[in-house]
């Protein structure tokens, strides 16, 4: 309890810092202790045609995944789609948000047609997907815009929203047009709510590329996890998992940066 | 009211003129009818399904897994969330790697339960269980941290027992926000288990329609999405309406 924030300190931003660090130290702490333990029921105890330890793991990236040329484009391929079906989502997703907050019609008369698309469970729809696009990275760009598209243009609408109509009325009786009004008004207030959803939308993006890419067994990533998982061989598969969660982590981290840097007009 | 009216009957309209739609487009052969089989085709293989009993075949699998993966996500969901909330370090410590690890999109780890579980039903069990575990913990960690601390004091004070102070103070303190992530849990939980059985599985509705998919029996794979969509936004709907009664009376 000596860390607790409720005790008075003299000085509370040493303290802060002091608990700040133990943080970080007894989470990679955490952290290694699992890796350990994980490291010896692999060697000692499990099977080794189920569960590979860390150490053979991480000697597995080299050869299988980045030295393989086939697997590593694979990897790049993936990244590719999820790049072009974030922009696609973001583009996109922004001029739809931006046209249905714009006018009431939009609001109340379109904004329930895309309420109610989002309610549909989208993962049934991706064998049609596939059936409609094929197996190459057409149709895993479509699902990963598919889901990336619904929170840019809800956190869009939201955004619009959370601008006061006091300046509204005030910008448009001192005479402003209508992009003037979107260009100096309402953008700039709209802009940190709709980068707090890019974060949500990067992952919802990636939710939906790698499901299209998983669900395809016969190309790319998919077809990677299916031949590791029937060769009983668990170092690639889970170097490969831990390859692409690793770039999951960094996408995210990158888009939070992203986050910070555009709403910091605000303070 | 008037505003949700307004909102169910732009909805409804917008559902009638996509029918319309889909009639005009195959009456008028505008599309291969492969990729958008004709409504009449859609609506015999939406009852043959329900006559030749194949629907709840595969409804019962799917049922089967939702109910035990929300299960094996809640009670540990909500357990952890009290346990990692009990004081203000252990909060600040765990509430970040639940949320970490949240933001990584777990279906990257689909193939790996494949691999332990096999395609059977376990497999989809373990994989909604983990997955919609972590929404389920990091509201009860928000909602455990919440409740005020001059309440739990004053319990103690009074001689609560340990058990006394949990049903008495923390659950009821706790119990919005314990609700609203079971409901997000509820939904995630089904998307998971519905997406595990769409990747790689032997029966349950979204192998059904991967299967005919895959058969190119286009009409069949539509009158599964018909019946998929419907059921998964009706138990939405319902899960929500509950929760929203259950917050009424809550407070």
């Amino acid at each position: 309890m000596a860390n607790s924030p409720s005790n008075v300190s003299p000085r509370p931003f040493e303290s802060m810092r002091q608990l700040a660090s133990n943080m970080v130290v007894g989470r990679l702490a955490l952290l290694v202790i699992l890796l350990l333990a994980w490291e010896i029921y692999a060697q000692f105890f499990a099977d080794k045609a189920m569960l590979a330890p860390p150490s053979s793991i991480i000697s597995a990236l080299g050869p299988k995944i980045f030295g393989d040329p086939a697997v590593f484009a694979a990897i790049r391929l993936t990244l590719y789609e999820l790049a072009i079906a974030f922009s696609l989502s973001i583009i996109i997703g922004l001029a739809i948000g931006v046209s249905l907050g714009l006018s009431d019609f939009g609001r109340s008369g379109l904004l329930p047609i895309v309420l109610l698309l989002y309610a549909i469970p989208q993962v049934v729809l991706l064998p049609l997907v596939v059936m409609l696009f094929g197996i190459g990275p057409v149709s895993k760009i479509v699902f990963g815009f598919s889901h990336g598209i619904f929170p840019v243009i809800l956190t869009t609408v939201t955004g619009m929203r959370s601008v006061s109509p006091l300046l509204l009325r005030g910008a448009e009786s001192t005479g402003a047009s209508q992009w003037q009004l979107i260009r100096h008004v309402i953008f700039p207030h709209m802009v940190p709510t709709v980068f707090a959803g890019f974060r949500l939308t990067m992952t919802v993006t990636l939710l939906g590329v790698l499901l299209a890419e998983l669900f395809v067994s016969i190309s790319g990533i998919g077809y990677y996890a299916s031949v590791f998982g029937q060769s009983y061989d668990p170092a690639p598969l889970f170097a490969l998992i831990l390859t692409l969660a690793f770039m999951a982590i960094m996408l995210n981290e990158f888009v939070r940066i992203l986050e910070r840097r555009f709403s910091r007009w605000k303070q | 009211m008037r505003a949700g009216l307004k909102t169910a009957s732009v909805q409804v309209f917008f559902v009638l003129a996509m029918l319309a739609l889909w009639f005009g487009v195959t009456s008028a052969a505008m599309l291969h009818p492969l990729l958008l089989p004709e409504p009449g085709k859609v609506w015999a293989q939406i009852q043959k399904l329900a006559v030749t009993g194949s629907l709840w075949k595969s409804a019962q699998v799917t049922f089967y897994e939702i109910i035990c993966a929300y299960v094996l996500a809640a009670v540990p969901g909500v357990l952890v969330g009290f346990l990692a909330s009990r004081t203000v370090w252990a909060t600040r410590f765990f509430e970040p790697i639940f949320a970490g690890i949240f933001t990584v999109p777990l279906v990257l780890f689909f193939p790996l339960f494949i691999f332990f579980f096999g395609i059977g039903p376990n497999a989809k069990i373990a994989f909604g269980a983990v997955y919609a575990f972590f929404p389920i913990a990091l509201n009860a960690i928000a909602a455990f941290s919440g409740v005020d601390p001059l309440y739990v004091r004053g319990a103690r004070s009074m001689g609560a027992t340990t058990r006394q102070l949990f049903m008495n103070i923390y659950l009821p303190g706790a119990l919005p926000g314990i609700l609203n992530g079971l409901r997000i849990g509820s939904v995630i939980c089904i998307a998971s288990v519905l997406g595990g059985e769409t990747i790689s599985a032997a029966n349950g509705l979204g192998h059904s329609i991967a299967l005919s998919a895959e058969l190119l029996d286009s009409a069949q794979m539509y009158a599964w999405v018909c019946y998929v969509v419907v059921i998964v936004v009706a138990i939405n709907k319902s899960l929500s309406a509950i929760e929203s009664m259950a917050q009424r009376r809550a407070q």
